[in-house]
């Protein structure tokens, strides 16, 4: 780690849907780039919660006030400021969710419609970026040569994998997955960890898992949050073999969780 | 112990055997319906009797001015109701914030849906006819009628709309979508097999609804056709015929039933027959609709 | 093949202020208000009924007593010597409502029982669409089938029915509202969950048991606002007795005789000429807000049991 170039940080971030309850509180956070980075606890410990900050999905679900900040680097803008519109912030962050879930069109079409939303019309780019998305993805050999027929045909698996070709799309500067193979059989899990330390050298990765073994196998960085706090935050390697908190060690010994 | 069994047991068949006695009553009268009906009006069916106007003599009467008048009737109130009603879902499931006035248009709806239909031909009267001087035409019927399936068209267009999972939602605002977008790109087109199936049945309620129009004065003697739409000569378009008057269907069989000559009667049956082939065709239609595309999209 | 950010996917955030984000900001508001715009209209609609309705009928008052409306055995406003006995009226409605009923509520009810209870979901996935088929039916079928089928059939049995009769208008009527009530009955029943059937078959209950002592109890709220439902059908209804029930108003609960309903009073009045104003005119809207004054009570009393059901489901 000679380098460790910050693609976006948590400024002592607090956010809650009233304002009485903080269902995250003080959260300090950088995310290296071309990394990928954990988010492990317990349920309800925020870690969901926290990621969806980071692509403004809690504005959707009415008035929310967040505290703190996130910037997004190079451009170092904080995107929770209410001056930056979030589907702005949405274009330049992806997500994949913890369900696959593919829109009820052709694969082509589930892939092309973030270029579509962005105004790009040149057929001829959308059919690259189309093919390229789903190599990247893993799932061009499968799918190449039925690409106008419908999503909603694909296995879970493969539908995983499209969500993410659809994100990858977009180039985002920075990919959310949340718990994104809690829905998978342990193959089609196996395929997207693999999957994961390809796409770290084209983007940043932020994931929330529930999955220890997962962080570990994958994550470069993880971060251990508890009842709305971040415990403890470094390298997996750290986090897995010699955590400083008490409560990290117990947790991934499994005295509870 | 036994005994207490084969009680159950028997309770059970016997049970059984009423309920489907209770359904099989309701389908038999149905059936009965349009048996008694087909059998008394299928002799009066022929090219003529679709191609005739009304007439004092009953074996020369026939439903042209109906059907067309039905027909024009229809489509006024379609082009009301459905983007009204297709508009208002929408704002009420996809952007309406949870408020007062939300709360308001909801049971204001509801209200409405059970408001009986002759009230609407009250208020139209008073309205359409009398207030807008729009007299007992075309538009008057088909605004009145429009206002009438209005609330069928925003209950099943949220009740559509409401079978998309968030998920789907989600990840189009995740790609960086605006809320239009979202509507216009996925929730509309997700949506469309339960507010087409909707559309079709509340316009099947509009074809064969008589009380609202016979308030507003619709005419049961018609013996000519509205104005064309379209001329030969300049400006080619003409809107006349909103403003001409009208017969529909169910108001012409109305007009036969209540006649007290027999051979009126069959002329009431027949028209029936076709108003109810209309009918039903409409809503087999609809059930259609319904399963091709609940095949299409499993969530 | 990676192709470069140029292609216009890249920007940076762009400043409250500037055009692209403004005109973006407007066009979705523009939206949204046409949309709002849209869904108010319906509370105008509402407005227009109640207030036409009022201002039309308000008048009558000015020439009528509420003593005469609500206590006169006739009426007849448009005789020489008018009466306006509201109550012959009402008395037409309630018989009606009430025989169609009596028929349409224990019908309605153990069809909904038999579909949910004793049916499987791929008979019931048929059965269901055929059923609602019913309420499909144009109402003025039903007074043709009412007058000139149910009567005949009627006046077999009944030597002295009269051709115009609240009995088979009645009847008729019931089975036409049979599927509002099964429909929603059959939901409402569909609605409680597998485990209280199980719970009470379980204890070696028969499914009959269970339905009668299990699942209804537990879907009354939403099985008494199909019935409540029900009955403003009823009421509202205009064309079959308009044809089949007569148009004599009458102050008797006599089915096997003629009478007039609220609806049909209208449905009559409005077939002669109809000058704004007249004594006529303004009856049928006397006539219409009772009318609504009614089915409104039922509509709250059914949005009341609703909304109460809603919460407990919370």
């Amino acid at each position: 780690m000679v380098e460790k170039l910050k693609k976006a940080e948590v400024l002592n971030l607090s956010f809650g849907y009233s304002p009485a309850v903080k269902v995250i509180r003080s959260i300090n956070l950088p995310i290296y780039q071309n990394k990928v980075a954990a988010l492990i606890g317990p349920s309800g410990c925020g870690k969901s919660t926290l990621l969806r900050c980071f692509n403004r999905m809690h504005d959707l679900y009415g008035q929310v006030k967040y505290e703190g900040e996130i910037k997004l680097y190079p451009e170092s803008v904080n995107i929770l400021s209410t001056t930056v519109d979030p589907i702005e912030v949405r274009m330049k962050v992806g997500m994949v969710f913890q369900k696959p879930n593919p829109f009820p069109k052709s694969i082509f079409e589930n892939i092309a419609y973030g270029l579509r939303v962005r105004g790009i019309k040149k057929r001829s780019y959308i059919d690259d970026k189309v093919e390229d998305s789903l190599k990247k993805a893993g799932l061009w050999g499968e799918v190449s040569a039925r690409l106008h027929t419908s999503a909603a045909a694909l296995s879970g698996g493969q539908q995983q994998r499209l969500c993410i070709a659809r994100a990858l799309a977009t180039e985002p500067d920075l990919l959310l997955l949340d718990e994104p193979t809690s829905a998978l059989d342990p193959i089609s899990t196996a395929h997207i960890e693999e999957l994961l330390a390809e796409l770290k050298k084209s983007v940043t990765i932020l994931m929330v898992t529930h999955n220890l073994h997962q962080a570990a196998r994958t994550a470069d960085y993880t971060a251990f949050m508890y009842l709305g706090d971040l415990i403890e935050f470094g390298e997996s390697d750290q986090i897995f073999t010699n955590p400083k908190e008490q409560r990290t060690e117990n947790y991934i010994t499994g005295r509870f969780g | 112990m036994q005994k207490q069994v084969e009680r159950l047991k028997r309770q059970d068949a016997v049970f059984w055997l009423v309920g489907l006695g209770s359904l099989l009553f309701a389908l038999i009268t149905l059936l009965s319906l349009i048996v008694d009906m087909a059998m008394t009006g299928w002799p009066r069916i022929s090219a003529a009797f679709f191609m005739s106007f009304a007439s004092r003599f009953p074996e020369k009467a026939g439903i042209y001015s109906a059907w067309v008048g039905s027909l024009t009737v229809v489509m006024v109130t379609a082009m009301l109701a459905i983007p009204l009603g297709v508009a208002t879902g929408i704002y009420l499931e996809e952007y309406a914030g949870k408020n007062w006035l939300t709360k308001l248009i909801e049971i204001n709806i509801l209200n409405l849906a059970g408001i009986p239909s002759i009230t609407y031909g009250l208020m139209a009267l008073g309205i359409f006819v009398y207030h807008f001087q729009l007299g007992q035409s075309i538009i008057t019927a088909g605004l009145t009628l429009g206002l009438l399936i209005l609330p069928i068209i925003i209950v099943t267009t949220r009740e559509a709309i409401r079978t998309i999972p968030s998920h789907i939602r989600e990840a189009c605002y995740a790609l960086g979508s605006t809320k239009w977008q979202t509507v216009w790109n996925h929730i509309l087109p997700y949506s469309s097999g339960g507010i087409l199936t909707g559309v079709v049945i509340a316009l099947s309620r509009a074809i064969g609804e008589t009380a609202p129009l016979l308030t507003v004065g619709a005419l049961t003697f018609i013996a000519f056709l509205p104005t064309p739409p379209v001329m030969a000569e300049p400006p080619f378009v003409s809107f006349q015929w909103l403003l001409d008057p009208y017969t529909v269907m169910p108001i012409q069989m109305f007009n036969w039933v209540s006649r007290p000559q027999e051979e009126f009667h069959v002329n009431a049956a027949a028209a029936g027959l076709v108003l109810l082939t209309m009918t039903l065709l409409l809503n087999a239609t609809a059930i259609y609709i319904r399963y091709r595309f609940r095949r299409k999209y499993k969530w | 093949m990676r192709k470069g950010v140029s292609e216009g996917v890249k920007e940076g955030f762009s400043d409250p202020k500037s055009f692209k984000r403004r005109v973006r900001e407007v066009k979705e508001l523009l939206i949204k208000s046409m949309l709002f715009c849209c869904a108010a209209s319906s509370v105008l609609i509402t407005f227009g009924v109640v207030w036409t309705l009022l201002k039309e009928a308000l008048p009558f008052f000015q020439e009528v007593s509420l003593r005469q409306f609500l206590f006169d055995s006739e009426w007849t406003p448009l005789f020489e010597d008018p009466k306006y006995g509201i109550m012959t009226l009402v008395s037409g409605t309630v018989l009606t409502t009430a025989i169609a009923l009596s028929v349409a509520i224990p019908l309605g009810t153990i069809t909904a029982v038999f579909l949910s209870e004793y049916c499987s979901a791929r008979v019931r996935e048929v059965l269901k669409p055929v059923l609602e088929l019913l309420a499909a039916v144009p109402t003025v079928v039903y007074g043709y089938f009412a007058l000139l089928f149910i009567t005949p059939l009627l006046q077999k049995i009944f030597p002295d029915l009269s051709s115009f009769n609240a009995l088979s208008a009645g009847l008729v009527m019931g089975v036409m509202i049979i599927p509002y009530i099964s429909s929603l009955t059959e939901d409402a029943m569909r609605a409680v969950p597998v485990y209280l059937r199980e719970g009470s078959l379980a204890l070696g209950a028969s499914n009959f048991q269970t339905s009668f002592k299990v699942v209804i109890p537990s879907a009354f709220s939403g099985i008494a606002s199909a019935y409540v439902l029900g009955i403003s059908r009823a009421l509202g209804e205009t064309m079959v007795v308009a044809i089949a029930a007569g148009l004599q108003p009458r102050l008797s609960f006599n089915p096997l005789e003629s009478t007039e309903t609220l609806t049909a009073y209208i449905v009559q009045v409005s077939m002669g000429d109809l000058p704004q104003g007249s004594i006529g005119y303004k009856t049928i809207y006397v006539a219409g807000s009772v009318l609504l004054l009614f089915t409104l009570i039922f509509n709250l009393i059914g949005q009341r049991i609703r909304s109460r059901v809603e919460k407990k489901a919370k």
